[in-house]
């Protein structure tokens, strides 16, 4: 089976979510959404306290290259603009709070029937839907899908990897939107003009494989099984696993003349392109040994945590840690009133975990081996540490991917993650603050 | 309900410090009952002496000493008690013990800040300063099986098979001990060197456990075996049959569980294979060359001190990374 060097193996707690059906979940009465919904420049707002918005309706405009359209993700009435607390950034930024005066009025995309788009028309299609990376980078998906002139792309992957525990809901989605996945792809290649499309998906979603394969009749796209380890889903550790292409250090997949797009970003493209929906909702996982029930939603983009909580039951009054996202790479937070954003893949609640002190490094070599991108984890803690940052970018510094694995594995319970993201921050801030 | 931020990972593995070492103790367990079967309780009181008094120490060290308000053991120091006892012969008095233990948890570990910090093997440590401070009384050898009935130190002295080698050559030694006998650890020699099967099934749970890698080991005894069997090809008369250099003496007991000290072994896989590489040329250097039959200690030693060194050198390559 296909695979990287490096990883680990967390417990993968599927099962917990994996048996509950997709509930669409009611347009909630107010929603708070992030004018920064994605990665590069926070889009400009263009509406105003007390303005009526459809469904649909866009509510903020890009504000720069990398960024993305904003839409209203109910129909009512803007209510105000107003800060709150953006869990990515860790600061209050702008947010569009929105009160819902009646059901769901769309405002559709306007565009000429998909089959006769050209690549240009998909491509502004795609950037006017504001569709952006859902795995979690929320990175603009227009501008993934057109690379500079000099960079010939061949290869267009699925990432249908979900590598992280817990997390369930593109197996579900590639169960039950299986032909919607596909058609997406057929138009993200159309879009890339490659000729050749991957599907990767982990051991562990066989069934999904199976399916998709029954549904699958031209050899244009494959499907690629991936084994079972974390992280997998790791763009260059997916490119590597299914073509044996190294993105380069610094670089990006299309130096390798590939683009890699998540589940969930495909069945947007579809459905923004045939269906002529913006984004403005999302499926998600509630899960973890916290939740009552856990289940896979679809909901609105700035619904509350607290709000979708309510569809699984509630919280157990054991519960400690409500993630934003999946266990290994996702966002904690203290509070229940933060909205989710459009790259929110699940929301996971951890009972109270065994309590580790942390110790001194026994240099055991796990996260070592454990390192998917070929670092020195416990190198990089003590560089970092010692505020030795040219050291550390030296040692490669840069490179790492924050998945987690060196502090996973470590057994003197070392934060190498917290470290490294530091001393990222502190060095690009000391060195021009060029990302 | 309080909700706690934290940093990714949210999860963590079960491992801990503390797992490891039990685990390392476990492993050790199998040789400990052999010398008991091939000692004497002697043998099996010195090993228990050994982790007490180890653990005993360090607690003195850390909370009296330096004042620290906890000390939750980790049993990192019981490992390194214990396995000095191993590497003890079974007729070493108990106060020796208790110096080596000093000397190996006091200065070679404590003073260079504890666990993790140490630059040398403390048990290595230990045992070497014995070696030169009080050397009658750490090469006091008897034949195994002769002490369950008598005291230790009633019985006959004899040679370990490296030091028959040594003085008297290979046909000699050949006909004192058995390849069996070597094997099943029916020699004289230190209290937890002598069986190589009953190591060796400590070893293999460490490594169904996943607490070591078997590089070191492997890289180890592969080059005393590569290393003896080109010496045998020259002269075999003098040198050993690169069997008996690998089934005699310390080896086994010091590439199994000395030389894969975590602490003070290379984090990669090339250092580590490096690392296994220049102990064993250095033990076959030692033991063909030097006046002291055995090399083990001495060679990890030796390596120990180079391993930062190995550590600049032999870096894993960055995923992507293109060679220049």
């Amino acid at each position: 089976m296909l695979s990287f060097r490096g990883g680990i193996h967390p417990p993968e707690k599927k099962e917990l979510a994996k048996e509950s059906q997709l509930l669409y979940l009611n347009p909630p009465e107010v929603v708070y959404v992030f004018l920064s919904n994605h990665a590069g420049a926070p889009a400009k707002c263009i509406v105003k306290e007390n303005d009526q918005v459809k469904t649909g309706q866009v509510i903020g405009e890009p504000g720069g290259f990398i960024s993305a359209y904003v839409h209203s993700p109910i129909t009512g009435v803007v209510k105000k603009i107003d800060k709150i607390y953006h869990p990515i950034q860790g600061r209050p930024m702008e947010a569009v709070v929105i009160q819902k005066t009646s059901d769901d009025e769309w405002q559709y995309l306007e565009h000429a029937d998909w089959e006769n788009l050209t690549k240009e028309q998909l491509l502004e299609t795609i950037k006017k839907a504001g569709i952006v990376g859902l795995g979690g980078a929320m990175f603009p998906t227009h501008v993934k899908l057109s690379p500079p002139a000099d960079k010939k792309i061949d290869t267009f992957i699925v990432n249908a990897a979900e590598c992280e525990p817990y997390l369930t809901i593109d197996h579900k989605l590639m169960l039950q939107k299986a032909q919607d996945l596909i058609l997406g792809i057929k138009i993200v290649m159309k879009t890339l003009q490659v000729q050749k499309a991957y599907i990767g998906i982990e051991s562990n979603k066989i069934d999904a494989y199976e399916h998709l394969k029954t549904l699958l009749n031209s050899d244009q796209i494959e499907l690629k099984l991936l084994k079972t380890k974390y992280p997998q889903g790791a763009e260059k550790q997916l490119i590597y696993a299914i073509t044996g292409r190294k993105v380069p250090v610094g670089g990006l997949p299309m130096d390798v003349g590939v683009v890699v797009q998540n589940v969930q970003t495909v069945i947007a493209i579809k459905e923004a392109v045939v269906d002529r929906k913006p984004l403005v909702q999302r499926g998600l996982t509630i899960s973890g040994e916290g939740v009552n029930k856990p289940i896979n939603v679809v909901a609105r983009i700035g619904t509350v945590v607290e709000e979708i909580l309510k569809y699984a039951g509630g919280i157990k009054e054991e519960a400690e840690r409500v993630i934003l996202g999946g266990p290994m790479t996702g966002i904690a937070i203290n509070r229940l009133d933060i909205p989710i954003m459009k790259g929110t893949s699940g929301i996971t609640v951890l009972l109270k975990e065994k309590e580790y002190v942390q110790k001194a490094c026994i240099r055991c070599t796990k996260c070592v081996f454990a390192c998917p991108m070929g670092l020195q984890p416990y190198l990089l803690y003590l560089l970092a540490n010692k505020r030795k940052y040219d050291d550390a970018v030296e040692e490669g510094l840069l490179a790492c991917v924050e998945c987690g694995s060196c502090a996973y594995v470590c057994p003197s319970k070392i934060d190498h993650v917290r470290a490294i993201k530091l001393a990222k921050k502190v060095y690009q801030a000391l060195r021009g603050g060029k990302k | 309900m309080k909700l706690i931020t934290k940093d990714a990972p949210h999860i963590r593995s079960e491992d801990t410090v503390r797992n490891i070492m039990i685990d390392v103790l476990i492993a050790l367990g199998p040789a400990v009952a052999g010398a008991a079967l091939f000692f004497g309780w002697y043998a099996l009181f010195l090993c228990i002496f050994g982790a007490v008094a180890a653990e005993m120490i360090e607690w003195f060290i850390v909370k009296v000493l330096r004042k620290q308000k906890e000390f939750v053991p980790d049993f990192s120091a019981a490992v390194t008690g214990l396995l000095l006892a191993m590497n003890l012969p079974p007729t070493a008095p108990w106060w020796l013990l208790l110096i080596g233990i000093i000397i190996a948890i006091g200065i070679a570990k404590q003073a260079f800040g504890g666990i993790g910090q140490n630059i040398f093997n403390p048990a290595l440590v230990g045992r070497v300063f014995l070696l030169i401070s009080f050397p009658t009384l750490m090469t006091r050898w008897i034949n195994p099986l002769m002490a369950f009935s008598k005291s230790p130190w009633d019985v006959l002295t004899s040679a370990t098979p490296l030091g028959v080698l040594k003085q008297q050559g290979l046909k000699e030694a050949l006909s004192s001990f058995s390849y069996t006998d070597l094997f099943f650890g029916n020699v004289g020699g230190c209290i937890g060197e002598t069986s190589v099967l009953l190591l060796v099934i400590g070893f293999v749970y460490l490594l169904y456990k996943q607490r070591v890698s078997p590089i070191i080991p492997l890289s180890y005894i592969g080059t005393v075996f590569l290393f003896s069997s080109l010496f045998y090809f020259i002269n075999p008369g003098r040198f050993g049959t690169p069997l008996f250099h690998i089934l005699s003496g310390g080896l086994f007991l010091g590439a199994l569980f000395m030389a894969t000290d975590m602490v003070t072994s290379p984090m990669t896989f090339k250092g580590q294979a490096v690392f296994g590489l220049g102990c064993g040329l250095v033990t076959m250097t030692i033991r063909y060359f030097a006046g002291y039959p055995e090399g083990v200690s001495l060679a990890i030693l030796l390596m120990n001190a180079l391993t930062p060194l190995i550590d600049r050198v032999f870096k894993p390559r960055i995923f992507g990374e293109v060679k220049s």
